[in-house]
């Protein structure tokens, strides 16, 4: 590899090196995710198996059509992100740039429709605390479905967040500057990151909007 | 647009997802009993592994990216594995 000659920090022996130490520390930093949200994913499952009348109930009153074409955003998004990683490691600066760009903004409009739902929601009373109200039986299971709704929803949205910032600071890198030419790892990086979330987003899809839906 | 064989994989799996996205919403209308939530799961771990294997490019990453991916794995299953061995074994609904 012609690569072997890209600048390198002074603590790795290559550039090589360096990618794998980057890499690395990016699947383990994912692997700790996957406890983070694992953690929030075991709560659903115990309060699920406990009230799962209250759950199903309290899921039918989720937006469906918006959490599935939410789902196709984010996969969309994942696939545009794809192709972003390719042209970085094709050297394509203005493809690169254009895909990050495509990506921020499916990410933007994933989170515009989750805030939609959001106040739909909130204006429905559903959010947990003291004008929560729920008009059926079990309210207060319910109330802890819309509490891990939104805890889980959240956090994800959080992600998310931080996910379109980077993407859009490093689509204006690689419109202006040639630094992923050098080194395209960061794209890499930043490509796993927003994979791992769609994964995420995949698992609390059904778990939030498909409980008993054919009652 | 070049149509090199990884942005024919990219486009194929891209399709894929969006086909088990319908899947899933298509199932959830049909009464499968306890198997609603199964069917759910299972098609949301193919739409994870495609991810993976497809545009996270798993395979070509070597041991040591596996070892790390398969330990947050180990424990998520440890996690479960030991508090569900409590919930369901208490009875306390």
């Amino acid at each position: 590899m012609s690569d072997q000659a890209t600048a390198h920090a002074p603590q790795f022996d290559n550039a090589a090196q360096q990618r794998e130490s980057a890499t690395f520390g990016m699947w383990i930093f994912l692997a700790t995710e996957i406890l983070f949200f694992g953690a929030m994913f075991l709560g659903y499952t115990a309060y699920r198996l406990a009230y799962p009348a209250a759950f199903a109930a309290a899921s039918r009153h989720t937006l469906l059509a918006f959490g599935a074409t939410n789902t196709a955003v984010l996969l969309l998004s994942s696939a545009t992100m794809a192709f972003a990683v390719r042209a970085a490691r094709e050297k394509r600066r203005t493809a690169l740039a254009l895909r990050l760009f495509a990506t921020a903004v499916l990410g933007t409009l994933f989170l515009g429709i989750k805030g939609f739902e959001y106040t739909r929601e909130i204006s429905e009373h559903l959010l947990p605390g003291a004008s929560f109200h729920f008009d059926q039986p079990y309210a207060n299971h319910a109330e802890m479905f819309f509490y891990l709704y939104f805890l889980m929803t959240g956090v994800h949205a959080l992600h998310v967040t931080i996910g379109v910032v980077l993407i859009a600071i490093s689509g204006v890198r690689a419109w202006r500057t040639d630094a992923f030419a050098r080194n395209d790892t960061a794209v890499d990086l930043l490509g796993l990151y927003w994979h791992f979330v769609d994964i995420v987003w995949v698992f609390l899809f059904p778990l939030i909007y498909l409980v008993e839906r054919h009652s | 647009m070049n149509r090199s064989p990884a942005n024919k994989r990219f486009l194929f799996t891209a399709g894929a997802l969006l086909g088990l996205l319908a899947l899933t919403v298509g199932a959830a209308y049909v009464n499968l009993g306890p198997f609603n939530t199964i069917v759910a799961m299972s098609i949301s771990f193919a739409k994870a592994a495609l991810v993976v294997v497809m545009f996270m490019e798993i395979r070509g990453r070597g041991p040591v990216i596996w070892v790390a991916l398969a330990t947050g794995f180990f424990f998520l299953g440890i996690m479960f594995a030991l508090a569900m061995s409590d919930f369901l074994t208490r009875g306390w609904k």
